[in-house]
């Protein structure tokens, strides 16, 4: 069984792998480049002395390339789940050739306990081989980031997790959708909203996030921010701004920032209706001023007047940074990876007690 | 359940969603014979085999084949063939991939006979199945189900999609496999004509009951100057009265061994 289920999934594993082979081959070749250039800068910013500047202007080289790595891990459980999950038991109903290969000396159940560990074995080492190639190369800039939470579904162990969990997905929606394609279709949607889910909602409360107090600054606190739909997921799931006095957050190198909070010393949060009152003429401008210091040039009147509502409020309002430490990186990797193969093998379980019931 | 019948079902039925396309069907198909299975579309020919293969399961009585639950394991897996109708075949691999498949997934498969059987009826092993006549396609499926060498082979419509020449060869092969391997079939179809070539007993399933059963000799008989096949046909309407109604099953075991002699 397990030959005749590796003969069946002999050209797509070939395709994995070479696909494999060369995003290895070019981390071979670029990645010990990239990796003494950020030595390098680390030598001649400690000679200079401004490391910030210089990591930050580092952490932008192969930004681009980064970036599409990066996606390329958080993308491939979903392709897994699409193109090896859904088709596993799909393609053979539409085919019509289960009765061919059920009437074999083979049970179903079997039948299926091997499919699923056969490539699904295939789906983990594939996603570890590319996690663990992506990881290595980007580890400079990863180092210079400071920022490993935003590529906490791109690295390290979690898209294992991620691509099994996918794959019996598939399965699954092919098992009970029955055909190819809008298992697929069904496999993807149903991926991504678990994908959002745990990413906002779950991630954060794995482990009870920790909180740091702080007063308002009124040399950093500006006016409303930028909306995009990951600021507007992460205020849905994490609680975003309660008024458009937007604090800036002090420097955490490497923490999870879920949100930064205007509350007063009995916890409630700041609106804008208390905004308004306390500063009626700042509030009254249209379309205020970011008072962050080198945005756009604001008239010093305005600045100083708009720092004077930060300080009243201030007052009686104070900043509170709920975030996830640095430190808790790999509980949380080795939690989520654990979460997502647990939902995979109920999920296989499943598979293989539906296929002997029918 | 003795060695007579390869097999038996009890007041077997199964139920897709509300309608039932087999309901208290009674029967038993004695061993050693090639049995044909003929009734009108929607008798619950396919439904029958597939619950006796262990595609289906029941949803009402029981049903045993040789001796045992269908699909109960391995081993019985291994004692019965089957060629589903259309005889499907994967169309990507070749047909050498689906001998290979063959003697991967059973543990008495016969080699060299598949080998032998491929050869003769000139399916190329490095064709794709896919590409093969319905013919061949309906051959090498058969192929399959005789090399793992069953006790019991069961073929649904096997023929039904094939040109006259093709479907005489296909029939004759499944002759041949009957009289060389000692192997019970059973064959469903709704060309009397096609099921008298082949088959010495004959089981009419008219809405889930056993409407006519027997040898095809005595049939054969009791047609008189009729053909076989207007003695079938007259058993096909559905409001014949109960007492014309033959007992379920009734091949006498001793007629069905002079038959056989």
């Amino acid at each position: 069984m397990i030959r005749f289920t590796w003969r069946q999934f002999r050209v797509p594993a070939v395709a994995a792998a070479g696909a494999l082979l060369v995003l290895a081959a070019f981390a071979l070749v670029t990645g010990p480049d990239l990796a003494r250039s950020w030595s390098a800068t680390l030598t001649a910013c400690g000679r200079a002395g401004d490391c910030p500047s210089a990591t930050a202007a580092f952490a932008r080289t192969d930004g681009v390339l980064a970036a599409a790595l990066g996606t390329l891990v958080s993308l491939v459980p979903a392709l897994v789940g699409a193109f090896w999950g859904a088709p596993a038991v799909a393609r053979e109903l539409e085919g019509g050739t289960l009765p061919l290969v059920w009437t074999q000396s083979v049970t179903r159940g079997r039948w299926m306990l091997v499919r699923l560990g056969v490539v699904g074995a295939a789906t983990a080492l594939a996603t570890a081989l590319l996690s663990l190639a992506v990881t290595w190369w980007a580890a400079p800039l990863d180092r210079a980031g400071a920022t490993r939470y935003a590529t906490f579904a791109q690295r390290d162990v979690v898209p294992v997790g991620h691509a099994l969990f996918a794959f019996a997905l598939g399965v699954t929606a092919g098992l009970l959708v029955r055909r190819t394609v809008p298992a697929m279709a069904v496999t993807l949607v149903a991926f991504t909203a678990v994908r959002v889910v745990t990413a906002f909602g779950l991630r954060p409360r794995l482990v009870a996030p920790e909180q740091h107090a702080l007063a308002l600054d009124p040399g950093s606190t500006g006016l409303g921010s930028a909306a995009s739909p990951s600021l507007l997921l992460n205020g849905w799931f994490n609680g975003g701004p309660s008024s458009a006095l937007d604090p800036a957050t002090p420097p955490m190198p490497d923490a999870w920032i879920l949100s930064t909070r205007v509350v007063d010393g009995g916890g409630h949060a700041l609106t804008d209706a208390v905004l308004d009152a306390t500063c009626p003429a700042v509030m009254a401008r249209d379309g205020a001023p970011p008072a962050v210091p080198g945005h756009v040039p604001v008239a010093q009147d305005a600045r100083e007047a708009f720092q004077a509502c930060v300080s009243r409020i201030g007052a009686t309002y104070h900043e509170v940074v709920t975030f996830q430490p640095s430190g808790r990186y790999w509980t949380l990797q080795w939690l989520e990876a654990g979460l997502f193969t647990g939902a995979a093998l109920l999920l296989a379980a499943f598979c293989v007690w539906w296929i002997r019931r029918v | 359940m003795t060695n007579d019948t390869v097999i038996e079902t009890d007041g077997l039925g199964r139920r897709y969603g509300r309608r039932w396309a087999l309901s208290e069907c009674t029967l038993s198909v004695p061993a050693g014979r090639v049995v044909g299975l003929v009734g009108p579309n929607g008798a619950g020919k396919t439904t029958l085999l597939r619950l006796a293969v262990g595609l289906l399961r029941p949803t009402a009585g029981t049903v045993r084949v040789l001796g045992d639950r269908p699909a109960a394991g391995p081993a019985q897996l291994g004692r019965v063939g089957f060629v589903a109708q259309e005889a499907p075949v994967y169309p990507n691999l070749s047909v050498a991939d689906h001998l290979r498949l063959g003697a991967w997934l059973n543990e008495r498969w016969d080699r060299g006979l598949a080998e032998r059987r491929a050869a003769r009826l000139g399916l190329d092993p490095h064709r794709r199945a896919g590409r093969l006549s319905g013919g061949q396609r309906a051959q090498l499926a058969l192929t399959l189900a005789v090399a793992k060498r069953p006790e019991l082979l069961v073929l649904d419509e096997p023929a039904a999609g094939l040109d006259p020449l093709a479907r005489r060869e296909f029939l004759e092969e499944i002759a041949g496999v009957a009289a060389e391997q000692g192997v019970s079939v059973v064959l469903s179809s709704h060309l009397v004509p096609d099921l008298e070539r082949v088959c010495d007993a004959l089981i009419v399933l008219v809405a889930s009951r056993v409407r006519l059963a027997g040898t095809v000799e005595t049939l054969r008989r009791d047609a008189g100057s009729r053909s076989l096949e207007d003695l079938v046909v007259d058993h096909l309407t559905p409001d014949r009265p109960a007492s014309d109604r033959p007992v379920p099953g009734a091949l006498p075991a001793d007629a069905e061994r002079e038959g056989r002699s």
